[in-house]
């Protein structure tokens, strides 16, 4: 990420409440992860440790510190997309895209990526679209009442190609 | 402008009005993240161009959620002096045909739910008329699922546009601060919240006036108010859309609280996967500003307020008080023990008054109407109005708004209409992974915080997930612990090292591999968990396993001694068959299985090696002829090995 965003973004912040996490959300919202660079420049500039910026991105499910695919599909596992079928639908999506299931990165979240990095698979609890269920949420868009079938569909609109 | 007087609130007020009742028919598209999620967007858009197109003269805009999910996009239409009626389930498609209506001044009537000829929106002087006719059409409070609501947290939700502040003037928004500021002390304005008897929505129930009066009491330059509105139950979507469809009566009932306690500095918390929310918020608390409803003076008083927000990050423990304000702080979300409560020590060591979204969403109606009036809605120590997200497994999903008190069997089957496809329902969860599951015997229970803590749950934020016999309870107590195991921050030994030991237990049920001993193991751990865990995430994770136990002990006892899933959702105990009289040799389901499982080839009946099946269900899924069934504990008989389909089927 380059310095003169990274900086406009810092700046953003004028008190103390909410800062530091504000700036990583803003900075995982455009990059799509926290690259490792712009971390050091945040620690350098609110001269915070890293250590400390590190327990804050693995501390909060928010945040990834691997890049992320081209495409983000975050399947809900909240209750009522539980109770509708969930498990069901992130199986379908890892099938369908063939990659393997139980696989999470090294800080132990959910998180696994296409090998030609277009789409990356992780999970939330809820995106209060409950109605909806099951509800699955690719680049911020949301999905509800998903089937396998409907699944591969809107895997389509996103250049998925098929198996 | 800025508003100082009377006057000028009136003067805006009239604005507003004009909006509502515009002297052009007036065409508002749901979008809050549920609307626009149905397509209620490519409604809006469609709209927009089919009226330029035809040259109608009518005013476009948007609105929040009415409720009513099942029937999403809803598009509401009032002509001038004539109901205001609510169009279900309308489609980009329909547009072309609804501005034509429109442009003859009459109404697509195939696709109205409901109409309202009058709306209270508690707030205002008197109830708006909209105007009476059509016949054809129900009446809103006449359609089952509305029946028994009351709605006055979402008084405005589904009918004002939530971006523009004049709108929520104009239904009396911001009298109420003026009331307060104007013509009340602090300490009238804590008597009458306590009058009120409103008790804290968002989980436990504390009673809301005597917070304020704790945190008024201390002695502090500086004191804060939050707003927690990270909500974090999932399956609950209540504060999301409060905030979406109505985010002013957020921020005016922190204005009266901060008044009342004497805070000059607000935060409202909100979680990170609300970015519709957290854009609302922004835009009307910019607009207060506007309108100098927040900053220096408000009213011309002495009395300064400023609203921030912080966003969550995935913590579900952040919901929790003191975890919350670490994250403000900017710290890793931990609880602390209590005391010192934040009304003593809370935000950067200061005096900190924090209540949920809905507990000031009912602050504004509270100070307009008075303590008294509100006391009357509800039952005895459970007054007042709550918000229900009802979803699941039920036919008619959405945000249900009714006095504390009403039974569950009110608003599961009356309100939303009982099982889906005639399913038998077996249960209802409420208070998400803190709750419990009530059976269908208790379904008399009347819901308000003590009803539900006898039967072993808790109120929570107001999540009604409906269960029917397709879910398993074992299933549902081990889901649940996987929530809480992976949401437990770490601090203490009960809460991280039992939660993950009685999630071990239940696997082992689901597996297959139980014994009875483990019944007692579960419940003693549960206990000891639940009365030495450091805060109350530990101390109520608990809670699905004893009432699934309590109330469903039939179900683990199948699991354990007959290793048989009653409602075929255990992977371990189930076994997909092809049934050879409906086989059709397809291949279909060989060509999908994904291990290889499926044994067959083009006019031959198909046979699932047991040995090989994962039981992912994915040729259930795919079988055009419904020839796939799933069993526990049963078989049924297939052929050895692939023979000829019999002819003539
Ligand atoms: C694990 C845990 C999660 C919680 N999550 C929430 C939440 O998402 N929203 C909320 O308003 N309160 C939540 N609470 C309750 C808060 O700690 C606090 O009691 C509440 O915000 C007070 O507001 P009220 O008095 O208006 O209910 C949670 C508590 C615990 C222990
Ligand atoms: S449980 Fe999936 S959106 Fe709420």
């Amino acid at each position: 990420m380059d310095k003169e965003k990274l900086q406009e973004i810092i700046d953003k912040y004028d008190t103390e409440s909410g800062k530091l996490l504000g700036i990583l959300e803003d900075i995982q919202r455009t990059e799509g992860y926290l690259p490792k660079d712009s971390l050091i420049y945040v620690s350098k500039h609110l001269n915070v440790p890293l250590s400390k910026l590190y327990s804050l991105a693995t501390f909060y499910s928010f945040f990834n510190l691997q890049p992320v695919g081209k495409h983000i599909i975050t399947v809900c596992m909240g209750t009522a997309c539980h109770v509708k079928g969930a498990p069901h639908i992130l199986e379908t999506i890892e099938e369908l895209l063939g990659i393997s299931p139980g696989e999470t990165t090294s800080n132990g979240k959910f998180m696994l990526t296409t090998s030609d990095k277009q789409f990356t698979v992780n999970t939330a609890r809820c995106f209060g679209a409950c109605s909806m269920a099951p509800v699955i949420r690719v680049d911020g868009k949301i999905y509800g009442y998903n089937t396998p079938k409907k699944v591969a569909e809107i895997l389509k609109k996103y250049g998925w190609r098929g198996k | 402008m800025k508003i100082k007087t009377l006057q000028d609130l009136e003067n805006v007020r009239k604005a507003g009005i004009k909006k509502l009742f515009p002297d052009k028919p007036r065409i508002a598209v749901g979008l809050a993240t549920c609307g626009i999620a149905a397509g209620g967007q490519d409604v809006y858009e469609a709209l927009e161009t089919a009226l330029k197109k035809k040259g109608v003269n009518a005013f476009l805009t948007k609105t929040g959620c009415f409720g009513i999910c099942n029937e999403e996009p809803l598009v509401n239409i009032a002509m001038p002096g004539k109901p205001l009626v609510i169009l279900h389930k309308v489609q980009k498609e329909d547009a072309e045909s609804i501005a034509e209506k429109v442009a003859k001044g009459k109404l697509p009537e195939e696709k109205a739910l409901c109409k309202i000829e009058e709306w209270d929106h508690i707030t205002s002087e008197k109830p708006f008329f909209y105007g009476k006719g059509y016949e054809n059409i129900p009446l809103w409070n006449e359609i089952p699922y509305f029946k028994p609501q009351k709605k006055v947290v979402l008084r405005d939700a589904g009918i004002i546009n939530p971006e523009d502040i004049e709108e929520y003037i104009a239904v009396g928004g911001y009298s109420a601060v003026y009331k307060a500021l104007t013509k009340m002390t602090p300490d009238e304005v804590v008597e009458e919240v306590k009058k009120s008897g409103l008790r804290g929505r968002g989980g436990a129930g504390f009673p809301t006036g005597l917070k304020w009066e704790f945190t008024k009491k201390e002695k502090s330059d500086v004191k804060y108010v939050i707003c927690n509105a990270d909500e974090g139950d999932p399956g609950a979507y209540m504060n999301r859309n409060e905030m979406e469809s109505d985010p002013h009566m957020v921020i005016e009932g922190m204005i009266i609280g901060a008044y009342a306690i004497g805070a000059s500095e607000g935060f409202i918390y909100v979680r990170a996967e609300y970015p519709l929310a957290i854009e609302r918020l922004k835009l009307a608390i910019k607009q207060a500003k506007e309108y100098g409803l927040l900053g220096e003076h408000i009213f011309g008083t002495e009395f300064s307020f400023d609203i921030r927000i912080a966003t969550g990050a995935g913590a579900f423990v952040c919901g929790e008080e003191t975890a919350l304000i670490a994250s403000i702080e900017g710290k890793p979300g931990r609880p602390r023990p209590r005391p010192p409560f934040p009304a003593q020590k809370g935000l950067w060591e200061k005096p900190t008054n924090i209540n949920n979204v809905e507990t000031w969403c009912n602050i504004a109606p509270i100070i307009k109407k008075g303590g008294e009036w509100f006391s009357r809605i509800g039952i005895e120590r459970n007054t007042g109005t709550k918000v229900f997200s009802l979803v699941g497994k039920v036919n008619k999903v959405g945000l249900v708004e009714v006095p504390l008190g009403t039974t569950i069997n009110e608003i599961v089957c009356h309100i939303g209409g009982c099982g889906i496809k005639s399913k038998e329902i077996k249960a209802v969860q409420t208070g998400g992974p803190s709750g419990g599951c009530i059976p269908r015997n208790l379904f008399d229970t009347p819901i308000d915080y003590d009803h539900l803590k006898e039967v072993g749950s808790i109120m929570g934020s107001g999540g009604l997930v409906v269960m029917d016999e397709d879910t398993c309870m074992v299933d549902t107590a081990k889901y649940f612990l996987s929530f809480t195991v992976d949401e437990s921050c770490g601090k203490c030994v009960p809460c991280r090292e039992g939660l993950k030991r009685m999630y071990d237990i239940l696997e082992k049920i689901t597996d297959g591999r139980g014994t009875e001993e483990d019944l007692g193991i579960l419940d003693e751990l549960a206990h000891t968990i639940k009365a030495t865990s450091l805060c109350g995430l530990g101390q109520t994770a608990p809670n699905p396993v004893i009432t699934t136990i309590k109330y469903f002990k039939d179900e683990y006892m199948e699991h354990i001694k007959n290793k048989v899933c009653p409602a075929r959702v255990c992977r371990a105990l189930i076994d997909y068959f092809i049934v050879p009289d409906k086989c059709k040799g397809c291949t279909i389901c060989a060509k999908n299985c994904p291990v290889g499982a499926i044994d067959g080839g083009p006019g031959l009946i198909h046979i699932i090696d047991q040995s090989k099946c994962i039981a992912c269900g994915t040729c259930m899924d795919v079988c055009p002829f419904d020839a796939v069934v799933k069993l526990s504990g049963e078989k049924i008989d297939t052929p050895d090995k692939p023979i000829p389909v019999k002819k003539g089927r």
